[in-house]
Formats: structure tokens, sequence, C-alpha cells
């Protein structure tokens, strides 16, 4: 994919810490997305996921560097990326529907409350909570409570949607459940995703390409997974897959060992040109730089890749 | 089952308790002093007190039996110092009324301002320090000096003396709206003004209203003495009148209404406090 729906082009955070010095979370951060990608970010805590999330979304503004949305520089939030919460966010004192009706009535200010109501509605529905239209949201469980944030995010028609793991707090059941939700709906509205995640298998599920980061402060975006899984892929064949745990294993090993040991090893790790990992492919592509850049793979260098 | 059961239970200990301490306070004021002669002229000065021995203190029955004549007659009025206790209580709860809306309408936005701005909040920080613990009573003389007149220095002594619980606890409530819902918000693009209304005010009313409720009680306390200051009408003016008047009886009485009504008042700051909080 060529196009660039999205484009993160070199940004960096920094903080004022203690005497006058500053800490960087990260810096020179360079990342791109095509319209319909579901990506995964993956990283240790601190390695500043969530404020790259956060900088997508508006609610943060980069140090240094911008962030490109279909062709336009972003500033500040927009109805366009819709966040789903990990603390799902939502009114206490406003019921399932009035939740949703908020955002449906923030995006389309004249539209009347028969219209925003029955707009809300599908949305509730899609999400399948029809029935609790009117429970508040001390009246839900967890599930049922994230599910009134995704109907949230969705209903405002965005261009992309950002999620901060949305479904850590979650048991594994309803995890289950909502990512079978999530996949089927992104896949069905072709929506553009961006979501951060700790979970290793959750990110083979549903992402298109996954981002591995190093270990802040200072963090890099080290690798770019493409995901060989076919895109119609199911939760209960997904480890049959003869792919399945040579990537398993590429991530498990990044995040175990070479996360830490990163930017030591690779000293001339170019963050604009990001090195794309084909699992079970000869040769290694590099991103961002174009398909030009192809750079020779050293087979071994990286355990379970060819499987 | 076991709720209702208590609630009985407890019911039954406060029937109990009350006709307690009525039996006690009917003892304790019993006839005890020795009877003294003396012609009756000079008994008729002197009261039953010192004729039958009778005690100055008024036993329960004696409130009691003035109480019911208070409450077939709640708004009589022979005059300026001759009022029914419904008349003095309205005076009462007029005054604090007026001045405790004052209160409302500048302590809320007020807050709502400095609460969402941390430049105002750190400005203003040292006044309201410095004022708050200001008895509102001392504001009295400086009130009745500019204003020039008692009744209105009086609704501003109440104004003065609820400001404060409720700027502060609007300021509180407005700045720690969680900021996951101010994101929502955000990320929406909600303004401003739509979004003080659609997410401030309801995620700090609960605390709001807490200010409110706190403000009434003080408000409550405080006019029963700036009224025995500002003297007139009002229920503070009947208790310092009955003292004057040496009935004893009126002012027990006038007391026993004043808890009433402070309850009465707090009762329903906390219906509404109840009406604004939402469960998490």
């Amino acid at each position: 994919m060529t196009e660039k729906f999205i484009s993160i082009e070199g940004i960096a955070k920094r903080y004022p810490g203690a005497g006058g010095a500053t800490t960087t979370v990260f810096e020179n951060l360079w990342l791109s997305m095509a319209r319909g990608e579901f990506c995964c970010v993956i990283g240790h805590s601190g390695c500043g996921k969530t404020t790259v999330l956060n900088i997508l979304a508006g609610l943060d503004a980069p140090s240094e560097g911008a962030v490109i949305v279909d062709g336009q520089a972003i500033s500040g939030t927009s109805l366009d990326r819709a966040v789903i919460f990990q603390s799902h966010a939502l009114l206490p004192w406003r019921t399932v529907l009035g939740n949703v009706a908020y955002a449906v009535s923030s995006k389309w200010r004249r539209w009347d409350r028969a219209k925003v109501k029955a707009h809300a509605q599908t949305f509730i529905d899609l999400v399948g909570l029809t029935g609790s239209e009117h429970k508040r949201p001390s009246e839900l469980s967890g599930g049922m409570k994230q599910r009134v944030g995704i109907a949230r995010a969705l209903s405002i028609t965005p261009k992309m949607m950002l999620m901060d793991e949305p479904f850590s707090a979650l048991d594994a059941l309803t995890r289950g459940t909502l990512q079978d939700e999530v996949r089927r709906i992104c896949l069905e509205t072709g929506q553009t995703a961006f979501m951060i995640t700790h979970d290793v298998d959750e990110a083979i599920y549903l992402a298109d390409k996954i981002f591995l980061m190093t270990n802040g402060p200072g963090a890099v975006l080290a690798e770019v997974v493409e995901n060989p899984l076919p895109r119609d892929r199911g939760r209960t064949d997904l480890h049959r897959h003869p792919l399945y745990y040579a990537l398993r294993n590429h991530i498990i090993d990044f995040l175990v060992m070479r996360s830490k040991t990163f930017a030591a090893e690779t000293p001339g790790h170019d963050p604009r040109n990001v090195p794309v990992v084909h699992i079970g492919k000869p040769g290694l592509t590099v991103a961002s730089g174009g398909d030009d850049q192809r750079q020779a793979w050293i087979p071994g260098s990286s355990p379970g890749l060819t499987a | 089952m076991t709720t209702s059961s208590l609630r009985l239970r407890a019911g039954l200990v406060s029937i109990v308790l009350l006709a307690a301490f009525l039996g006690i306070w009917h003892l304790a004021v019993r006839s005890t002093a020795p009877v003294a002669t003396m012609s009756p002229e000079y008994a008729k000065l002197m009261g039953l007190t010192a004729t039958q021995g009778k005690s100055a203190m008024p036993g329960p029955f004696d409130v009691g039996v003035k109480l019911w004549e208070h409450l077939k007659r709640p708004f009589y009025d022979n005059g300026p110092n001759d009022k029914g206790l419904g008349i003095q209580l309205g005076y009462s709860i007029a005054r604090v009324g007026a001045g405790y809306l004052l209160a409302v309408l500048v302590a809320i936005p007020l807050g709502f301002l400095i609460g969402m701005s941390p430049l105002l909040s750190q400005a203003l920080d040292p006044f309201i320090q410095v004022l708050k613990p200001i008895s509102p009573l001392a504001w009295m003389p400086l009130a009745l000096y500019t204003i020039k007149d008692s009744s209105i220095s009086a609704i501003f002594v109440i104004f003065i003396c609820s400001i404060w619980p409720m700027l502060l606890n609007t300021v509180f409530g407005v700045a720690s709206v969680r900021k996951e819902w101010i994101n929502v918000a955000r990320t929406l693009e909600v303004g401003t003004i739509r979004r003080a209304f659609t997410v401030i005010l309801p995620a700090a009313a609960p605390t709001i209203l807490t200010g409110m409720r706190i403000s009434i009680g003080i408000a409550w306390l405080v006019i029963v003495a700036a009224e025995m200051l500002v003297g007139g009408t009002g229920i503070g003016y009947f208790v310092w009148n009955e003292w004057n008047n040496l009935s004893i009886t009126n002012v027990i009485i006038a007391i026993l209404l004043i808890g009433i009504v402070g309850m009465l008042l707090d009762q329903i700051l906390a219906r509404f406090t109840r009406m604004v909080t939402f469960p998490e």
C-alpha cells in the first residue's frame, strides 16, 4: 500500500524534568498508515504509546513534528478521529442512549431529537445493546460499558478510530467477543484503526500491521510487522495457520529481549525508514521511504522468523 | 425485613429517649423552693416563683400549652412587639432566602470561572483565604454604615456567610471533573459553553450542591444572631424580645422551632443533592 492516509512525521514528546533537564519520551518518530488499515502498537509501559495516540487524537500536541491525516496537518481534536478510551469514559449521568446521542448531536448540531435518537439507536443495535438503551452506565457490566464506548465512537462515522487498550480491563471471554465485534465492524465499514495493546494475540487477530516500539525513555519505532495471516482469518483456526507461531514468537522475542537492547544493538537504525518485517518471506523491505530502499535481511538475526 | 425492624426499633428507642428527657425535665422544674409569706400586693409583683415556690424554668407542660397557643394563631399581628411565630419565622426565612439566593447567583458562576481558570484560581486564592474565616457578624457595622438599612444589612450578612462554602465547593467540583470526561467532550469538538453545561455542570453538581447544603446551614445559624443585633422582626429578634420579657417558655419554643426549620432547610437541600448525584 503506497497511499499514506495517516502520516506521523518526525514527532517528539519532551517533558521538562527536574533541574532544568528535559525528559524525552520519544523523538523523530515516523509512522504511516493506509486507508482501511488496522494497526496495532505493542510496546512496554512507558514507551509513549498512549502519548502517540493522544497526539493522533489531538488531545496532546507533539513537541516537534506533525501529523498529517488525509492530506491535512491536524491541529487539535476532530470529529473525524474517534477515540475509544481504556476506561470507557462514559458520562455516568446519561443513559446508554444519552451517551451515544451526545456524540451524535455533537456532530450533527442541527438534527432534531428524533433523528439523533434514531441514528444513535442504529449504533446501539450494531454493538448488540438493544434493550439496554435506558440503562445508566453504573447498571452495565464492563463489557457492556465498552460496547457503549464503541457505539459512541462509531456513531459519529469517523475517518479513523483510535483505541487505547480498549479491552485490557475486561475478562478474557468478554474481550474475545468484543474483539470479534470490533473486527467485524471495522471490516464492514472499512474503518482505519489505530490500537494500543499489550496483548500479542489481540494484535495478531486484529491487526494488518503491528508496530513494535522499544522501551522508553527515548523510545523508537523498531519494526513494522506485516501480518501474514489472511484477512478473513477466524478466531478458531487462527493458531493453525503455518505462520502463526513464527509471527507470535517474533513479537514475543522482541518484547522479552530486543525491546531493551534494540537501540544499542542497532546503531544504524533510521527512524524514517523503519524495517518492515514480512514473516515467512525472505527479504526485508523498508517502510516510509518507499519500496526502492530494499535491504538484505540476514536470516537468523531474529529467531522464529524462518518458519 | 431486617431494615424495617431496625427502623422500628430505632424509632422506639427515640420515643423512649424523648419520654425520659421530658420526664426528667418535668421532675427537675417541680416546686421546690420554700413558700414565703408576703403581702398580696408584693406577691403579685413577685409572681408564682415566690408565692408557690414554682421554678422559674417552665416545665414541658407549660411549653406544650404555650406552643399549642402559638400553633393555633401563627400569623396574628398585634403591633411591633407582638407578632405570631409564623410571621417571625417568615421574616427570617425570607431574609435567609434573599441573602442565600444572591450568594448562589454570585458563587456558582464565579466558582465556575475560578475552577476553569488556573490563573484566576491562583490570583483570587489569597483574597478568599482571608475573607473566608471572618465571622459574618463582624461585617455588620460596616454593612449598617454603608447600606444604612438594618434589614438589608441582615441580608448582606447572610450573603457574605453563605457565599464561601458554595464558592469553594464549586471551584473544587469544577476543577476536579475527570479528565476523561473533558477529553470525551474535546474529541467530540464540543464548544466551551456547551461543555460547561453538558459535562462540567453535571459532573460537579453533587459537589456544588454539598456546598449549598453547608451554606444553608450556616445561613440559618447566622440569621438568629444577626436578627438579635438588627432587631425589629424575625425569629432571632423574637428570642431576644422574649428574653427581655423574661418569658423563658417562649424562648424554648423559639429554640425548638429554629431547630425544626433548620432541619427542613437541610432536608430540602439534601433532596436536591440526591437528585443530581449519579452512581459511578
